[in-house]
């Protein structure tokens, strides 16, 4: 952290001028307000934090923020900031994207980042559907959406994060609603901080293609349970979840993933020794 | 043995199923010779089982540096004959070579017999069961080494140095097992022994190309490795990962070569000079990343030891055939480079060559090696000691119209690093403006797009491109890259203590194409033969689409496993000269 920071962040600071491509209405406008809060909270200088994605709607987020970036390529958002927080380990980093990113293309890389328990957060914002590309059944989707793509519903059990996260070893695991911005931001604020990989699943309609999803606001409901850091109790939180719970589900004790690049120091001269007969 | 040069070299096989240790009999010799003195190549051929299939460890070792494999093999002695008929053609014997068979282990099988080599029995088993704890292994070792004409000593040396975690009992047991080999030589005369060794080996190096290329991304700056294994490059990550973290780094297992691609550009991304290493089937999924790289301005190398393909193809055994998808692989316009070394040696070059380049241009360069190179093992004189080191341009205090990508002279644009203040820009696939930002502007496109082409076709590359060798002036070039160079300098340094003029010419980068250096290497040439170790002729195309080529064209192309031989080349060209 620069500690010569000369004055106190806004929220408003973190964000750039960039206009977003998302669509009047959409849920990640909100999402964006919500994490820069969460800097401004934390009082992180821009230029601390990478906020890294794959490519979606909501992957489109690092531009605009204020902060190192870097929007690579659909479903490897996670393995970017995997080795940008290995590189670099004093940096924040956040890494961002969607939910067909994320668990279809990306999944593989969910539940390895999960195991891995790297010091970072990652949020996705949850449309149950691809927006970009304009309508289709996602892994999280009910499988009765009728879409062109897959006429009548996909007839597939829907992907459940919070037990995919919880069963892969993530360290810190909450969902939230976009719709409520302040505590987004309090939980993303909570997720940096703690240490190892942080999951939050926020709820974030697609106004567009879901508007079904109008409703989310009046189906969320705080946890009637506290958070725990038993995995076993919060598995069986999840067996009833009806999938609009809010807030933090678990805060684990795993110690996170050890490796990490440090100073430049030793000698090749010494290291080529070994190959001398 | 080579015909041409009676008696400076010597090869010998050494044939058991896996587990029988005929890969620790073939490391002893080459490091038992390496103390006599003698330099020597080692090689190996398996079958694709884990553990039990047929292998031989394949030795060539002479006075002078070695390089390639030679035409036949002098010597070839067997534990077992289990599967050895599975690489009788990789081990071509004639009628001067000499084969040595334990008669308990059953007939030699008749492919190898038929070479007319010379048969004799030595109760190899027996030998090794009258020794307590030892192995027929040993008894092989100490065999061959008599009959090439190496002192025991270095040998035993050599087992101290191995087996001394295992127990006085063990060294002993080995050391009896050498001698008992020793002895049974007695009245044994051996086809070609080696002579002219000079001093005791004191300040040469042992390592395998895959080491080789570890060392030389490491010594060049390479701080981050991602890897995910894979046959044949796994060893370049087993060297890195022990080796890394001494120079501040870290190497990190990821999950498939998806993820090791694209975390490697996260942490170059980061600053850190990144790598990470693959074979064929990995190359190929790492390619949407390696465009990430591209566009995105990333530094990011990546070192490719091939393997017969296409698919899963020929794991454990070598070819040349990844050149197309290196250089052709990536969707768009995607500049990047594309090298591969020419030795087991100059794996260190190359790879701390491709370092430098990647930094210095912020681009993907894609290390070509192979399997015959990154497995084998060689001694050499202690390499140079290179001055490329891993140079990025970074702005350090950016101003308040900082542009990451910049349209420049060269096509390089400064690039800020996290924590920078000030220097934020969100690096992106997409196709951006000079800021960074997202742009589907006809004129953001082509700018950028001639800028990214511009600072890799305008490097100045020197005389890296290429070995050039021989008679600078002669009508006849022979053309060829990667392991392949070996066997065509051999063939050619024969031609020409014939009086036959000949010039090599081994291409280290294969793109971008240098029409100017190109032109320049083939001027004057009347024929010129290219080799490669591919069915389809890709280098021969590669050459085809980007060069004018002189005179007539001749093409000596096979694919793997098979090796392309010195005598080949020899053979090849006289027939030529002579139609």
């Amino acid at each position: 952290m620069n500690e010569l920071a000369p004055k106190k962040l806004k929220a408003s600071d973190y964000k750039s001028n960039l206009k977003p491509v998302w669509c009047p209405g959409c849920g990640d406008y909100h999402v964006l307000l919500s994490v820069t809060q969460a800097f401004a909270k934390l009082k992180l200088e821009p230029e601390n934090i990478a906020v890294i994605s794959g490519i979606g709607c909501s992957s489109r987020i690092p531009a605009y923020t204020n902060t190192y970036g870097f929007h690579s390529i659909h479903g490897r958002g996670l393995t970017v900031a995997t080795g940008v927080k290995v590189a670099r380990p004093e940096l924040t980093v956040v890494a961002a994207g969607g939910d067909g990113d994320g668990f279809s293309i990306g999944g593989n890389h969910f539940l390895h980042a999960c195991r891995r328990n790297t010091d970072m957060t990652y949020i996705v914002m949850d449309n149950e559907v691809y927006g970009m590309t304009k309508g289709q059944p996602s892994p999280t989707t009910d499988p009765e959406w009728d879409s062109a793509l897959s006429p009548g519903g996909t007839g597939l059990s829907p992907f459940h994060p919070l037990v995919i996260a919880l069963a892969s070893g993530a360290n810190f695991i909450a969902r939230t609603f976009s719709g409520d911005v302040k505590g987004t931001a309090s939980i993303i604020a909570d997720a940096i901080v703690h240490p190892g990989f942080s999951f939050v699943q926020i709820l974030s309609p697609c106004v567009t293609f879901r508007p079904d999803q109008k409703v989310w606001k009046e189906q969320v409901h705080k946890a009637v349970v506290n958070e725990t850091d038993d995995p076993a109790r919060a598995a069986r939180r999840l067996m009833s979840d009806d999938g609009f719970n809010t807030g933090v589900l678990y805060r684990g004790h795993r110690e996170p993933y050890r490796f990490s690049c440090g100073e430049e120091k030793g000698d090749i001269m010494e290291i080529q020794k070994q190959f001398e007969v | 043995m080579s015909d041409d040069n009676n008696n400076t070299s010597v090869s010998v096989a050494m044939v058991g199923s896996g587990g029988a240790g005929v890969m620790t009999s073939g490391n002893m010799l080459l490091e038992a010779a390496t103390k006599a003195g003698l330099y020597g190549l080692m090689t190996r051929t398996v079958g694709p089982q884990i553990r039990g299939g047929e292998a031989a460890a394949l030795v060539r070792l002479s006075a002078k540096p070695v390089h390639c494999v030679d035409d036949h093999f002098d010597i070839l002695v067997a534990v077992d004959w289990k599967g050895a008929e599975r690489f009788a053609a990789e081990v071509p014997l004639g009628p001067q070579s000499l084969i040595i068979t334990d008669p308990e282990t059953g007939e030699v099988p008749e492919i190898l017999a038929a070479s007319g080599a010379r048969i004799v029995e030595v109760p190899i088993g027996e030998l090794a069961n009258a020794v307590d704890g030892g192995r027929p292994n040993m008894v092989i070792l100490g065999l061959v080494a008599s009959l090439i004409g190496l002192p025991e000593e270095p040998i035993n040396k050599i087992i101290a140095k191995k087996l001394g975690k295992k127990g006085d009992a063990a060294v002993l047991a080995s050391r009896q097992a050498v001698s008992a080999g020793y002895k049974a030589t007695a009245g044994l005369t051996s086809p070609v022994t080696v002579s002219d060794a000079v001093g005791d080996g004191t300040g040469r190096w042992l390592i395998s190309g895959n080491q080789a290329a570890g060392f030389g991304a490491l010594r060049g700056g390479i701080r981050f490795v991602a890897a995910y294994p894979i046959t044949p490059a796994t060893e370049v990550l087993e060297w890195m990962s022990p080796n890394l973290p001494k120079m501040g780094g870290t190497l990190v297992q990821a999950e498939d070569e998806l993820a090791s691609i694209n975390m490697a550009i996260g942490a170059s991304f980061g600053g850190r000079p990144s790598l990470t290493a693959t074979s064929g089937p990995g190359l190929s999924l790492m390619m949407e990343g390696i465009g990430l790289a591209v566009s995105s301005e990333t530094p990011v190398v990546i070192v490719n030891v091939m393997r017969g393909g296409p698919s899963t193809g020929v794991p454990t055994k070598s070819e040349q055939t990844d050149l197309n998808i290196a250089v052709y692989g990536l969707h768009g316009d995607a500049p990047h480079v594309v090298t591969a070394a020419t030795s087991v040696e100059d794996c260190i070059f190359t790879a701390q060559w491709s370092v430098h380049l990647a930094e210095a241009m912020q681009t993907a360069v894609i290390v070509l090696s192979d399997q015959f190179m990154g497995q084998a093992s060689t001694i050499i004189d202690p390499p140079a000691n290179i001055s490329f080191i891993a140079q990025r341009l970074v702005e350090e205090a950016p101003t308040e119209d900082y542009r990451r990508y910049a349209v420049t002279a060269d096509g390089v644009s400064p690039m800020t690093l996290p924590g920078t203040p000030g220097g934020q820009y969100t690096a992106d696939g997409l196709e951006h403006n000079p800021k960074g930002l997202p742009s589907t502007l006809m004129e953001d496109h082509r700018d950028q797009m001639d800028k990214r082409d511009r600072k890799v076709a305008e490097f100045n590359y020197g005389d890296h491109w290429a070995d050039v060798e021989g008679d600078a002036d002669s009508e006849l070039v022979v053309l060829t890259w990667g392991s392949t160079t070996n066997a065509v300098r051999e063939g050619i340094e024969r031609l020409r203590a014939e009086g036959v003029s000949c010039k090599l010419v081994a291409m280290r980068l294969l793109s971008p194409a240098l029409p100017d250096y190109f032109d320049q290497a083939v001027k004057g040439a009347k024929r010129i033969l290219v080799v490669e170790q591919s069915h389809s002729g890709q280098f021969l195309k590669l050459l085809r689409a980007n060069y004018d080529m002189p005179g007539e064209i001749k093409s000596f192309r096979r694919p793997g496993p098979l090796i392309i031989r010195p005598g080949e080349i020899v053979d090849t060209i006289k027939d030529w000269r002579d139609q």
